[in-house]
C-alpha cells in the first residue's frame, strides 16, 4: 500500500511539473504580445519581458487612428455568417457519408478528401475571376460564401465521430416517424455536442483570422476584417508600430479565448456511452 | 386504383407512355413531366431548360473559343482618325477562367438534363404498367425520404464545383501554357505550350536538383510535424485527463491559448523569440554560459527551429481532439481492466491507444499531407531561407507550397509554379486516396 502511494504520489508531482513547463512555453508568445502591447514607444526589442512602465495609449491609438470598430464589426459579421453556414453545410456533408450508403458514395468521398488537399493559392487566381463575374468583390457576402463553399472538404473529422454514434439510434428514430433533418437535428446534434463545439470554433476561427484570401478581395478600409487590418499594420513597413499592433492582436485573440472558454464544458463528458435506445 | 390501372392496362395505345414522354424529354426538358401531367416538376424543369439554353445559346460558343485559342486579339494602338488609341485586347486569363466557368455550369445543366431523360421514361413505363404517378407533393415527400443523401450533399458539391474543382482545372491548364511574367495579360497573349514545362523540370540540371532536394526535404518536414504533434497532443492529453489531476480545465484553456491567438501573430512573434542577435532565448542561453545558436540562420538549425515551433502551434489542437476522443471512451471498460488487474501501461497499451487510433489513424495521415502544404509556418517563420546557392529561387527550408508561392507571387513563373501544384497535388490525391481505402477496410475489420 505504501509504495502505491509514493508512486501515485511521484506521478501527480511529475505530472504537474510537466503541465507547468508546457504552461510556461505555450503562454510565452502570449504574454510577450500582452506585454508588448501595454509597453510605451512602437518597437518590437524590450530589454526585459516584464515592461517597466505601463500606457494603454496603443489600445486608444487602435480606435483613434485606425477604424478598428469597423473591422471588428466586418469580422464579428463575417464570422457569425460563415460559421453558420459552414458548419451546416460540412454536418450534413459528414452526416450523410457516415449514415448514409449510396451509388458513388466512396468516389464522392475520395474526391472531397483530395479537394480539400489543394493549395490555397493558386486557386485564388481563378476564384477571382469568378467573384468578379459574379459582382462580388469587395463584399464581405464574398467572404463567406468563398469560407462556406470550402468548409464541406473538411468533413472528415465529423464523419469519423458520426460513426461513433449507434446506428441503431437513428434507425429507431427513422421507425417512430421521424424524418430524416428532425433525426439530425433532434437525435443525432444532441449527441454531438462536442462535435458541433469543434466545427463551430474551426469555422470560427476560419475567417477570423484569414487574411491571404480576405486581403485579396475586401480592397477598401472600411470593407476591411480585423486580420487584413492587422496583416497590413504589421507589414507596413513604412510606419510600423509593433506595440499597437500587437495591441491589437491581444484584441483579437480575446473573443476566441472567451468563445473556447465558454464552449469547453460541452468538449468534456461522457457521450454516447448509455444513450443507446433500449 | 386497381381497377382503373386495369382498365388502362388493356388499351394498347397507352403502351406509347414510356416512349413518348422520353422522347418528349429529350427534346424539351420537362415536356415528357408535362405529358405525363406531373405540372409542378414540369414548371422546375421548363425553367431550368430555358436557363440552360440561354446558356448554350449565348455563352458556351464564346467559352470554347476562349479555351480553344486563349483569345486572338492582341492589345494595340489604333489610329482613329489622327490619334493613337490603345485597343485593349483578348486577356487570355480572364477568358480561360471565364471559358471554365461555363463549360462546367453547362455539365451541371447536361448532368440535370439526363435526369431528367430518366425520370420521364421512369415515369412513362409506371403509367405504362398501370401504376399511379406521384403528385408534385408526394414527389417531394418521395426525394426528401429515399433521395436525401443526393439531396444533402447536392448543395456543398455545386459550391465544392465552383470554388475548388474550377480553381484546380484553372491551375492545371496553366501548366500546359507559357504564362510568365514576361508573357503577361493584356498586354500579351498566352499560348498553349504543351509539355514543355514539364520536361524543363526534369531535363534540366538547375531545376531538377532544387524540385528533388526541395520534395525530400518537404517529406522530411511533413512527417516530422505530424509525429511530434500527434504524441505531444497524446502525452498532454493524457496528463490532464488523469483522474487525480486538478484544475483540469485551467490547464486545457491554457494550452489553448497558442491556438487562441491567429497562428501569422504568433509565429511572427516566435521570429523574434528565435531571433539569433536579440531573441530572448539566446539571451537566456548564455546567461547560462551557453554560446548563441543560430536558430533561423544555419541550414539544419533552421529545420529544426521550424519543427519546434511548428510543435508549438500544432499540439493544443491534437490535444483537444484526442480529449475529445478520450472522453467517449465508455468507463467500464477500464473499470474492467482494473478487475483484471491490469496496470496503467497496460490499459494505454491496449484500450486507450487502439480507441484513440481509430478515430485519429486516418486524421493523421492527413495531418501527414496536409504538414506538405503547410504554408504559414514556414513562409512567416523562416521564409524558406536561409538561402541555399545550389537552388533554383528556393532556400533550404522551403518546401514545395512555398517554393510554389515563390515561384508564381515572386519570380513570375506561374506555368512552372503549375507544373510543381501539379506535382503536389498528384502526391497529396495519391495519399488521400490511399488514406480512404484503406480507413475503409480498417473500419470493415473494425471490432469497436
Amino acid at each position: 500500500m505504501a509504495s502505491k502511494t509514493v508512486r501515485t504520489l511521484t506521478r501527480r508531482t511529475f505530472s504537474y511539473i510537466f503541465l507547468a513547463v508546457t504552461a510556461v512555453l505555450c503562454l510565452y508568445p502570449a504574454l510577450w504580445v500582452l506585454m508588448s502591447s501595454v509597453r510605451p514607444g512602437d518597437t518590437l526589442f524590450s530589454e526585459s519581458l516584464l515592461p517597466s512602465q505601463f500606457t494603454l495609449a496603443h489600445y486608444r491609438d487602435l480606435f483613434t487612428k485606425y477604424p478598428f470598430m469597423q473591422w471588428y464589426a466586418n469580422t464579428l459579421k463575417i464570422s457569425v455568417i460563415s460559421t453558420i453556414s459552414g458548419s451546416v453545410l460540412v454536418l450534413m456533408t459528414a452526416y450523410v457519408f457516415s449514415m448514409f450508403r449510396f451509388a458513388g458514395r466512396q468516389n464522392l468521398m475520395s474526391m472531397l478528401l483530395v479537394l480539400g488537399l489543394f493549395p490555397g493559392f493558386m486557386s485564388m487566381i481563378a476564384i477571382y475571376i469568378l467573384l468578379n463575374q459574379m459582382n462580388l468583390l469587395n463584399t464581405h457576402l464574398a467572404v463567406i460564401i468563398v469560407s462556406a463553399a470550402g468548409a464541406p472538404l473538411f468533413f472528415l473529422f465529423s464523419k469519423s465521430y458520426f460513426d461513433t454514434i449507434p446506428r441503431s439510434l437513428v434507425e429507431a428514430a427513422r421507425i417512430d416517424g421521424a424524418g430524416h433533418l428532425g433525426t439530425f437535428a433532434r437525435i443525432v446534434m444532441p449527441l454531438s455536442k462536442p462535435l458541433l463545439v469543434f466545427v463551430i470554433l474551426m469555422n470560427f476561427t476560419g475567417p477570423f483570422t484569414d487574411f491571404i484570401f480576405a486581403k485579396l478581395v475586401l480592397r477598401t478600409p472600411e470593407k476591411k476584417t480585423l486580420a487584413v487590418g492587422l496583416y497590413d499594420m504589421a507589414t507596413d513597413t513604412t510606419k510600423l508600430q509593433f506595440t499597437v499592433f500587437a495591441a491589437g492582436c491581444v484584441l483579437v485573440a480575446v473573443p476566441i479565448t472567451l468563445l473556447f472558454l465558454m464552449l469547453q464544458r460541452y468538449l468534456i463528458g461522457g457521450l454516447t456511452s448509455g444513450a443507446d435506445k433500449g | 386504383m386497381r381497377h382503373v390501372s386495369a382498365a388502362e392496362h388493356a388499351s394498347p395505345r397507352l403502351r406509347q407512355y414510356r416512349k413518348t414522354s422520353a422522347v418528349l424529354s429529350v427534346l424539351i426538358m420537362g415536356l415528357g413531366q408535362l405529358y405525363n401531367r406531373q405540372y409542378g416538376k414540369a414548371i422546375c424543369l421548363l425553367l431550368l431548360y430555358a436557363a440552360g439554353v440561354y446558356l448554350a445559346v449565348a455563352k458556351l460558343p464564346h467559352a470554347i473559343w476562349a479555351l480553344v485559342t486563349l483569345g486572338e486579339t492582341k492589345t494595340h494602338l489604333e489610329k482613329v482618325g489622327k490619334i493613337y488609341r490603345q485597343i485593349n485586347g483578348d486577356h487570355s486569363i480572364y477568358l480561360m477562367v471565364e471559358g471554365l466557368i461555363y463549360v462546367l455550369l453547362a455539365a451541371v445543366v447536361a448532368s440535370i438534363y439526363v435526369l431528367n431523360v430518366k425520370d420521364a421514361y421512369r415515369c412513362g413505363k409506371r403509367r405504362e404498367e398501370g401504376g399511379k404517378l406521384h403528385t408534385f407533393k408526394q414527389t417531394l415527400q418521395y426525394a426528401a425520404d429515399y433521395r436525401f443523401p443526393q439531396l444533402a450533399v447536392s448543395i456543398p458539391m455545386i459550391g465544392v464545383l465552383f470554388f475548388t474543382v474550377m480553381p484546380i482545372l484553372f491551375m492545371i491548364l496553366l501548366a500546359f501554357t507559357n504564362f510568365t511574367r514576361s508573357n503577361m495579360p493584356p498586354a500579351n497573349l498566352i499560348d498553349w505550350h504543351g509539355f514543355e514545362t514539364f520536361r524543363n523540370i526534369f531535363k534540366l540540371r538547375i531545376w531538377s536538383h532544387t524540385f528533388y532536394g526541395v520534395t525530400l526535404w518537404t517529406f522530411m518536414w511533413a512527417f516530422f510535424a505530424t509525429l511530434t504533434c500527434f504524441f505531444g497532443g497524446f502525452a498532454v492529453a493524457l496528463v490532464v485527463q488523469q483522474h487525480d489531476i486538478r484544475f483540469k480545465k485551467f490547464w486545457r484553456t491554457v494550452f489553448i491559448l497558442p491556438y487562441a491567438i491567429p497562428m501569422f501573430i504568433s509565429t511572427l512573434i516566435l521570429r523574434n523569440v528565435f531571433n539569433g542577435q536579440f531573441g530572448p532565448v539566446n539571451q537566456y542561453l548564455s546567461l547560462m554560459g551557453i554560446s548563441k545558436i543560430p536558430w533561423l540562420s544555419d541550414p539544419l538549425w533552421a529545420k529544426f527551429t521550424l519543427i519546434l515551433v511548428n510543435f508549438l502551434l500544432g499540439f493544443p489542437v491534437m490535444m483537444l481532439m484526442i480529449i475529445g476522443i478520450l472522453s467517449t471512451v465508455p468507463r467500464d471498460m477500464y473499470e474492467a481492466a482494473d478487475i483484471d488487474g491490469a496496470g496503467a501501461f497496460q490499459k494505454l497499451r491496449s484500450i486507450t491507444f487502439p480507441v484513440v487510433m481509430y478515430s485519429m489513424a486516418p486524421l493523421l495521415v492527413m495531418q501527414f499531407v496536409g504538414n506538405m502544404n503547410n504554408f504559414n509556418v514556414i513562409y512567416l517563420l523562416t521564409g524558406g531561407n536561409p538561402v541555399n546557392g545550389d537552388y533554383q529561387f528556393a532556400g533550404h527550408t522551403d518546401i514545395l507550397i512555398t517554393w510554389l508561392y515563390k515561384l508564381s507571387m515572386d519570380q513570375g513563373q506561374y506555368n512552372f509554379a503549375s507544373v510543381i501544384g501539379i506535382f503536389i497535388f498528384v502526391i497529396l490525391a495519391a495519399f488521400a486516396i490511399w488514406n480512404v481505402r484503406r480507413t475503409k477496410a480498417f473500419k470493415e475489420e473494425g471490432t469497436f
